[in-house]
């Protein structure tokens, strides 16, 4: 399996503190990883740095078959190349329907005059397939601030999967929903990861064992254990940190 | 442009349609064409009013819709008028200075009379030469193209500055009105080269035009709501659409906005220069009628003037920014002009010249509180009730 993004060596320090110290991480193609890690880890300041927003002070962010740096590049470049970003509290555009939030993510050009001569008639079909994929169908017009908490979420995830990213980073899916809605998102994030890379960082054990997937736990800004959620938490200096606490 | 556009802006269909109406019920009322029932001092009000109506709609774009709260945009409106002022100033004492050499035996040289311009028009400020700026002032095409270039490159470098180092909300305000600020010292200086603090002057007298006032103001009056129309008509078209989403967007949620991987320093400053060119455009049709341009006129508090118009009317709809402009500044000429009957309390009486402001202040004071939408969020409440029903 081929590499689809390569951090190697990566720091960071805001005022002294060092928030990311010499971190390495890959991820394939099409597989699917969880972050964890105590507050303060550094997990959020990673993605920062993936996705453009923090600048490290040192350190490669390698992308692609062409190996090209993301260091460098603005936020909305790295977006454009495949990364996308869901945070952890739900951030749609409140003032706006279920199908502009959804018009306004769908991969096309992103520059002032393609936008200003797009026509969204070809694309109405697809955005409606896509509200479907999460279950907003019934909600297409709807403001989308006010969707509950849960379908705020669904609607940022479909956001995401609208860019056609290969690679998703994903803050806490699953915080403050119901086991009901929890299950639909672990169901939306397999399918995802069954063609791209999906990151998800997450605090809960439970959410994360039913991803299934490769766990890679952070600790004072670098990897401390990497492995299958039975490896890692089996790893005496991931209970001492971690979950010991 | 099809059918479903106008059906889904009512609101753009019911002004261009009010805005006729009011054109020429003012034109049959006028003093040059109907029955002389307004007279010509109020026709020149009433298109000024429409000329700061459509600067407010460009104030409200870059601030109801982009969330950028700039204070500058009036010194885009005075750039525009002074760039627009040279050429009728240079015209007009042209036509002056050579019907005054008519009579020489010795016919004068072009240098004579180049000379004699610009004594005329720089005396006051204690020059007899032209200054560089005005070289294209001969020419109304030259001129008109610097009421579109002039604030146009200004606005843009200065918002490509601006943005690109992600100068944001309240910082930005106050850059934009140093900005302001800067540009209105410099043009009070004399050697300025546009007359100090005597502005241009004149400028409601067109060369080559023998109509009186009364026709002439009516004539800008029509154009003043030609362009409120047109700009009306353009902003409606922008906003439409994934345009609007990703500004309204940006407002609410820029970084969000950046992560979707819009660029949205190109997005501001493309808004920041179209409305900088747009208001440029109505300070050209408005000091023709005003008459006189001086840097006064462009000081920050202008700017402010404008936002607290726009905030009054309602942000973030094109027609609320046309009610708080047309609202406030013709209350403000009834408060300030006079007409407004003074208040005795016996041991103090409140004129209102001076207490006007006050009221301004305050009635912002109050809408921001308790009415954000403002007077624009009445509508919304109509259609409430509508709907109820």
């Amino acid at each position: 399996m081929s590499t689809l993004l390569e951090v190697s060596g990566v720091s960071v320090s805001f005022d002294g503190f060092k928030a990311i110290n010499n971190l390495s991480f890959q991820i394939g193609k099409a597989e699917m990883r969880a972050v964890i890690g105590p507050n303060g880890a550094g997990k959020t300041t990673f993605m920062d740095i993936i996705t453009g927003k923090t600048k490290p002070d040192e350190g490669r962010v390698i992308w692609g078959d062409r190996s090209i740096s993301l260091l460098g590049m603005s936020e909305a470049k790295i977006a454009q190349q495949g990364v996308c970003r869901k945070f952890q509290k739900p951030t749609v555009f409140e003032d706006q329907s279920v199908c502009d939030n959804l018009m306004m993510a769908l991969k096309r050009r992103r520059s002032v005059w393609d936008v200003l001569k797009y026509r969204p008639a070809a694309d109405i079909a697809r955005l409606e397939q896509l509200a479907d994929e999460i279950g907003l169908l019934g909600e297409f017009n709807r403001q989308s601030g006010e969707l509950s908490h849960g379908q705020k979420q669904w609607l940022e995830i479909g956001m995401l999967l609208a860019q056609d990213p290969k690679l998703l980073l994903v803050d806490e899916p699953a915080a403050g929903m119901t086991p009901s809605e929890r299950e639909h998102t672990t169901n939306l994030l397999v399918e995802a990861a069954k063609t791209r890379a999906v990151v998800v960082v997450e605090h809960d054990m439970e959410f994360i064992r039913r991803l299934n997937c490769k766990v890679t736990v952070l600790h004072e800004g670098s990897v401390l254990a990497e492995g299958s959620l039975d490896h890692v938490t089996s790893n005496q200096e991931v209970i001492d940190v971690y979950l010991g606490r | 442009m099809g059918k479903s556009f106008i059906k889904n802006h009512p609101t753009l269909l019911i002004f261009l349609a009010l805005l006729a109406l009011f054109t020429l019920g003012v034109t049959i009322m006028s003093e040059a064409y109907g029955t002389a029932f307004i007279s010509t001092s109020f026709v020149k009000t009433l298109g000024k009013t429409l000329c700061l109506c459509l600067v407010a709609i460009a104030m409200d774009v870059v601030w109801g819709y982009a969330g950028i709260l700039s204070l500058g945009h009036f010194a885009f409106f005075g750039l525009g008028g002074y760039m627009v002022g040279m050429w009728l100033m240079y015209e007009r004492t042209q036509e002056v200075v050579l019907r005054s050499l008519e009579n020489q035996v010795i016919p004068p040289t072009e240098t004579e009379i180049s000379d004699a311009i610009a004594t005329q028009i720089f005396g006051v400020v204690g020059s007899a030469d032209f200054p560089l700026i005005w070289s294209f002032a001969h020419s109304l095409t030259l001129q008109l193209i610097l009421v579109v270039a002039v604030p146009g490159l200004l606005a843009l470098v200065f918002g490509w500055l601006a943005f690109r180092s992600r100068v944001t909300g309240v910082y930005l305000s106050i850059l934009t009105q140093a900005m302001t600020l800067a540009l209105a010292l410099y043009l009070f200086q004399n050697d300025s080269g546009l007359r100090g603090n005597n502005g241009l002057s004149g400028l409601q007298n067109l060369p080559h035009v023998t109509a009186p006032q009364s026709e002439i103001s009516m004539w800008f009056l029509w154009a003043s709501a030609a362009a409120l129309g047109l700009g009306y008509l353009f902003f409606t078209m922008m906003l439409t659409g994934k345009f609007g989403m990703v500004v309204k967007g940006i407002r609410d949620n820029e970084q969000r906005v950046r992560f979707l991987g819009y660029e949205v320093e190109h997005y501001k400053l493309f808004l920041f220069t179209v409305t900088a060119i747009v208001a440029a455009v109505a300070g050209a049709l408005y000091y023709p009628q005003a008459g006189i341009i001086n840097p006064a006129e462009i000081m920050p508090i202008a700017s402010i003037y404008l936002a607290v118009w726009v905030a009054i009317g309602g942000r973030g709809r094109l027609y609320g920014a046309v009610i708080g402009a047309a609202f406030v500044s013709l209350l403000s000429t009834w408060f300030t002009g006079g007409q407004a009957p003074d208040i005795p309390l016996g041991f103090y009486t409140i004129s209102w010249v001076d207490w006007w402001q006050v009221l301004l202040g305050i009635s912002f004071v109050l809408v921001t509180l308790y009415a954000p939408k403002g007077i624009g969020g009445l509508f919304d409440l109509l259609k409430c009730k509508e709907v109820q029903k």
